[in-house]
């Protein structure tokens, strides 16, 4: 699939959390929440980061994988009991501690799609995040 | 997913709240991984620096541990990763009063629940090494590491949340590294470089982390061990930095880790030949991060904790030199090789020469970005290729060099190569 395509539902795994809708902040790069993220100005600060400087407080922030450490299974809840998190988290691949820490914040996670997501969504399009269907639809492309 | 008779009365709140939240979190990660039913594990090691819990975080202890000891006590043995404080020197950090204060409130929590606090990230040297087979709940990506590649134990990287529900329930949810299926190699590296130091070995272990496209890469790696078998401090460096670049939790080195020791390493069915790693991938890795210039501000020995070989060496080349003033030298050990540096006088070594030994934290772990900013260092030098990965996002200009490099460089005021 690619961003020109008309398919506009991605079909992943089942997730966490519940529905949500939002403005994607995309890249292909990988996640994680402490060696990427400035947390208390909400801003990506890793200066080799493709989304360095970028504001990612309320976005469906959507990337590859999972990388790093384990803080972010405690950060994601940190940050949005400050209103300072993403809106939901989407990934190729998410490992165990970004599904842990969703789980614990209640925060929406899709990952394992059919093709790469990164690719089939850009930033600023308008989507949907149904964890419990496991799909992400693309409701308007900027 | 399946759940025992106990463990659904655990779910259902019959044995309180505490382990209600422990299951509910393992169901949720289960069912995200299609865990099929629990292991039980027999150790937990629990991420929770007070960095990443924030206020939010510790009222969360602090409601588990407000419950009746035989509801919030924890089921299994449970010993805590690196804290975010070592109250004898936060202030000459710029830490604040606040940052020990949260402090103080997380481990009187911890207390409360029966956790040990042992604050240390390298506890499968110090504390009780895990075993071939058996299943964990290991909370640092370094310990998880280390305990399913070299010590042949079976955990996910399992962060807070994660590993204080097994600390509470005894369970954790059988997926990934827990099964055999899982740990099967599925990159395999050929090395033609004998790593030098411990900064080389990271290096080793960030050039494959680098490779890794998932969670689910399991790398195995030949090297020549015949003339020079890895100590468990240069594995613990390796695994480290793999870990941290790969968000890798096994790797396989023939000849020399448990499911590889007698070279049939069990491999997925079409294995990917990855191209040879030789001496100028490893130098080019190093070289990446030196600056044009010389300046440098702090020099940290850090992440993974040294063992007491790595701070006696630190020690060691520091006796009866003085660090130049322009420049911090901090090094962080566990509270167990504190009590034995300060016994052996490696300690004394170290503070002679004008050096912090800090017990109980990591760097990384301390509000890093906060103390920089407090002491106005932006240089960061180290032997740890692990650091290096992580620091940079705190707003620092880290430069990875050998552990004799840092130490000069350190005394010389200046980058020393």
């Amino acid at each position: 699939m690619t961003r020109q395509g008309k398919e506009n539902i991605l079909k992943g795994h089942p997730g966490i959390g519940h529905t949500v809708r939002g403005e994607a902040l995309v890249a292909h790069d990988n996640f994680s929440a402490r060696y990427d993220l400035d947390r208390l100005k909400g801003r990506f600060s890793r200066p080799q980061h493709k989304l360095h400087g970028e504001n990612y407080v309320d976005k469906i922030l959507i990337l590859n994988a999972a990388k790093g450490g384990v803080a972010s299974a405690w950060m994601l809840k940190e940050m949005m009991s400050r209103d300072m998190g993403p809106k939901a988290l989407v990934l190729n691949f998410a490992n165990p501690i970004m599904a842990q820490g969703a789980a614990y914040a209640d925060l929406p996670l899709l990952d394992r799609f059919e093709h790469d997501v990164t690719s089939a969504v850009g930033t600023g399009d308008i989507v949907e995040v149904n964890p419990a269907a496991g799909t992400l639809t693309i409701i308007e492309r900027k | 997913m399946r759940l025992s008779e106990y463990e659904q009365d655990m779910l259902s709140g019959k044995h309180g709240w505490p382990r209600q939240f422990g299951m509910d979190q393992i169901v949720k990660v289960g069912n995200f991984f299609d865990a099929e039913d629990c292991v039980e594990v027999a150790q937990v090691h629990l991420m929770a620096d007070t960095e990443s819990l924030g206020e939010d975080g510790v009222v969360f202890l602090e409601k588990l541990a407000g419950h009746p000891p035989e509801e919030r006590a924890v089921k299994v043995p449970t010993v805590t990763d690196p804290r975010g404080i070592d109250f004898e020197h936060y202030k000459e950090l710029g830490q604040s009063d606040r940052m020990a204060d949260l402090e103080r409130r997380a481990i009187d929590a911890f207390r409360e629940m029966g956790v040990m606090m042992t604050d240390t990230c390298i506890n499968y040297q110090t504390i009780m090494p895990p075993v071939l087979g058996e299943h964990l709940a290991f909370g640092d990506t370094g310990s998880s590491i280390y305990a399913n590649s070299v010590q042949g134990a079976r955990t996910n990287f399992q962060g807070g949340p994660s590993a204080l529900a097994s600390a509470l329930t005894g369970r954790a949810p059988r997926y990934g590294f827990h099964l055999e299926e899982y740990r099967r190699g599925r990159k395999i590296f050929k090395v033609d470089h004998q790593p030098r130091d411990f900064a080389d070995w990271g290096a080793l272990g960030g050039v494959i982390g680098r490779q890794m496209e998932s969670y689910w890469d399991v790398p195995v790696v030949e090297l020549d061990v015949l003339h020079r078998r890895p100590t468990s401090d240069e594995l613990k460096h390796f695994g480290a930095a793999l870990a941290s670049y790969g968000s890798t939790a096994l790797f396989h080195m023939v000849g020399v880790t448990p499911e590889a020791f007698d070279g049939r390493v069990a491999l997925v069915d079409a294995p990917e030949t990855m191209g040879v790693i030789g001496t100028s991938d490893i130098n080019a890795f190093i070289e990446a991060y030196w600056p044009q210039d010389d300046v440098v501000d702090v020099v940290v020995f850090a992440a993974p904790q040294l063992s007491l070989m790595e701070i006696s060496e630190v020690a060691d080349l520091l006796d009866g030199q003085q660090i130049n003033e322009k420049v911090a030298l901090i090094a962080t050990v566990s509270p167990e090789v504190k009590t034995a540096a300060d016994r052996m006088g490696v300690t004394a070594k170290i503070e002679g020469a004008g050096g912090m030994l800090l017990q109980g934290v990591c760097f990384y772990q301390m509000c890093a970005r906060e103390i920089g900013e407090a002491k106005g260092w932006k240089r960061l030098l180290t032997n740890s290729a692990k650091l290096v990965n992580i620091i940079g996002g705190y707003g620092y200009e880290p430069v990875l060099a050998s552990l004799e490099c840092c130490v000069e460089s350190a005394i010389q005021g200046r980058l020393v190569r």
